[in-house]
């Protein structure tokens, strides 16, 4: 039943309906980006929609919320 | 085209609303930004469980799917009033797999005569040193991470802040694995046993989350909370401490884990309400939510609201208003929304005569099934409020069109509301954010994490002469990032030592440059019978 995504070139698995925050998160990839001043690291945070903490760039595309955005089989992501 | 009504979220009071209204035979639309039906409570997986509850909720929003057109994944920024009265919700969804390049977002226009709002509420966090840490999660964030993409959010965990959502949050996190460090409850200094919840609790399930605490042997501390979380690159560890009344702490200790699940209570999603200029209240706990009379209608003629906008009180107040919205509004089908606008500020006012003055459905439609499924109601008992309405068969009568005094809710429906929202609002009062918790920040504590604006720079406008949270807006901006001050609002009300405000957002989400542009040009070119997609091809027409 489950697919795989890459994550900076590394394989994560995911169940079908899992979000790409879900999956990254499980696989312990807990954060994928930095912010613009401090340069923190950044991961899951209110996981609806809401902080806008979780933003990441699937398959090259403009950032859009990890915890929203349902994975896709060969979708690529790489954090920062 | 135009529907009868469009439905904003899909949650139990957008879905009971919209199927309320679709059963009657309205043409109704329902958009909602998630994959799936279910809002926060009814939120699962792709292959869902079985908790509780949730077959019936799944049976109900495939009865939708038949009868309305469901949009999923369609996020409203924006609701507007054109020129001859129709009501036009903007949304934003993506084509999916676009090619490399723009996120593929594509705006979508629904119109409609009718407006019911029921988007929800999210997560109230409090700052404290760290809380911007990876594996700081809110309560919700823990749970919605759970339920619907069935990953538990650590392994070691720690549930703190205030609430009766604390209890389901470490129930479900314990069940399904992950070992729960302890419950840590800022307020109320009584023993689990002795929680306002479980003395207000009607439908017994605070009991469940008691026992389910006690069977995972998770710890239950009142008067504790986690002021601080600890690590490099993620939470390591974090100062939990004993608090006094008003939240100062008293006493700390640190405790090693992996993820920390934090939340203050709920923070309704008013702000599509507000852009049409709908008047708000301050709920018990002082939120800002959308004022209904007892039809659940706005002040604003054609636009009804229900479940968390118009105040916290579960899921099962949530879809008795939306369904007590159905009702009204498939009885004022085929009127012109009411002009002067009537409505009740304070929400426990009760039922009052309006509720019997609406007109029957509209003709060809089925208004008994929109009293709900048979056998569902309970049996009146003695009338509470001179006049009130008691047979739920009323329903069943219909009126010739413009006869007043034909009944549309059942007085039962009105009574259980009264009852969970009274017991809504005993829950907020039980659990108050008490001020002590200012105390927890450091000078280089993030208040605004999008902004990453410290408390020393809040602090700093106001020694600027910055009096109120606007003003400190203005000046050292938290609350100007992307989540256009969500998260951190409420937090900076405090801080400004003033209620929260009613939110002042042009639009509800942010949207991408090219989105809004192509939105101006839409309506530029569209008619207003513009068609949405239908993913239903039944009901394109
Ligand atoms: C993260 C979270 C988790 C929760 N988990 C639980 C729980 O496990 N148990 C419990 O008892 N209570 C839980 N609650 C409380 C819960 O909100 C209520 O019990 C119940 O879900 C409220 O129902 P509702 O229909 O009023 O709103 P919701 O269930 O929140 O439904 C609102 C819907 O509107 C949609 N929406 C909002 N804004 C927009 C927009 N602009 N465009 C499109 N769609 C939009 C949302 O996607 C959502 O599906 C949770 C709350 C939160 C915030
Ligand atoms: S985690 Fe908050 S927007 Fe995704």
């Amino acid at each position: 039943m489950t697919f795989h995504i890459t994550v900076d070139g590394r394989s994560v698995p995911v169940v079908p309906g899992q979000t790409i925050g879900a999956a990254l998160h499980a696989a312990g990839v807990r954060s994928w980006r930095s912010t613009r001043f401090g340069g923190r690291p950044r991961g899951l945070f209110c996981g609806i929609g809401v902080c806008f903490d979780c933003l990441i760039s699937v398959n090259g595309r403009a950032p859009e919320r990890a915890c929203l955005l349902e994975a896709a089989p060969g979708d690529e992501v790489t954090t920062s | 085209m135009t529907y009868d009504l469009v439905v904003i979220g899909g949650g139990p009071a957008g879905v009971a609303g919209a199927l309320t209204a679709a059963r009657a035979g309205l043409r109704v639309a329902l958009v909602d930004s998630g994959a799936r039906l279910g809002g926060q409570y009814f939120r699962h997986s792709a292959v869902p469980g079985a908790e509780p509850g949730l077959g019936r909720f799944l049976r109900q929003g495939r009865a939708l799917g038949e009868r309305a057109d469901v949009l999923l994944r369609h996020q409203a920024w924006s609701a507007a009033r054109e020129p001859d009265g129709t009501l036009v919700v903007h949304c934003v969804t993506r084509s999916s797999s676009a090619p490399g390049g723009g996120a593929g977002e594509r705006t979508v226009a629904v119109r409609a005569r009718r407006l019911l709002i029921a988007t929800g509420a999210y997560d109230r966090p409090l700052p404290f040193p760290g809380w911007d840490l990876p594996g700081v999660l809110t309560a919700g964030g823990a749970q919605a991470l759970l339920k619907g993409s069935g990953v538990v959010a650590g392994r070691r965990i720690v549930v703190s802040g205030t609430g009766p959502f604390l209890l389901p949050v470490a129930c479900g996190l314990a069940g399904a694995g992950a070992r729960v460090l302890g419950v840590f409850e800022a307020g109320v200094g009584l023993g689990l046993v002795r929680q306002p919840l479980l003395a207000l609790d009607k439908a017994g399930e605070a009991v469940r989350y008691a026992v389910g605490l006690a069977r995972h042997r998770v710890p239950y501390r009142t008067r504790q909370a986690v002021v601080a979380a600890h690590g490099e690159r993620e939470v390591e560890a974090v100062t939990v401490a004993r608090l006094d009344k008003a939240w100062n702490v008293l006493a700390t200790r640190v405790v090693e884990c992996d993820t920390v699940a934090a939340g203050y209570g709920f923070v309704p999603q008013i702000e599509l309400g507000t852009q049409l200029g709908c008047e708000t209240r301050h709920d018990v706990d002082g939120s800002p939510v959308l004022s209904v009379d007892a039809a659940q209608r706005t002040t604003v003629p054609g636009v009804w609201a229900a479940g968390e906008p118009t105040g916290v009180g579960g899921w099962r107040l949530s879809e008795l208003e939306g369904r007590i919205a159905g009702l009204a509004i498939v009885a004022g089908h085929g009127t012109a929304p009411r002009t002067a606008p009537a409505p009740s500020t304070d929400a426990a006012a009760g039922p009052r005569g309006d509720l019997t003055t609406a007109r029957a459905p509209a003709p060809g439609g089925d208004p008994a099934a929109a009293a709900g499924r048979p056998g569902e109601q309970e049996m009146p008992g003695e009338p509470e409020v001179p006049g009130e309405l008691e047979m739920p068969g009323e329903l069943e009568m219909p009126g010739e069109p413009g006869e007043p005094g034909v009944p549309v809710v059942p007085g039962v429906l009105v009574r259980r509301r009264a009852r969970w929202r009274a017991f809504g609002e005993a829950l907020q009062r039980a659990y108050p954010v008490e001020p002590g918790w200012q105390g927890w920040l450091r000078d280089d504590t993030l208040v605004c994490r999008c902004e990453e604006v410290p408390l020393a720079r809040v602090r700093e406008a106001q020694d600027l002469g910055a009096t109120d949270a606007r003003s400190v807006k203005l000046l050292a901006r938290p609350g100007m990032g992307w989540c256009q001050g969500r998260i951190c609002g409420y937090a900076v009300s405090c801080l400004a030592g003033e209620p929260p405000r009613p939110p002042r957002r042009p639009i509800a989400q942010p949207v991408t440059l090219g989105a809004l542009s192509e939105s101006g040009e839409a309506s530029d070119r569209a008619p207003a019978d513009d068609p949405p997609p239908h993913p239903n091809p039944r009901r394109s027409s």
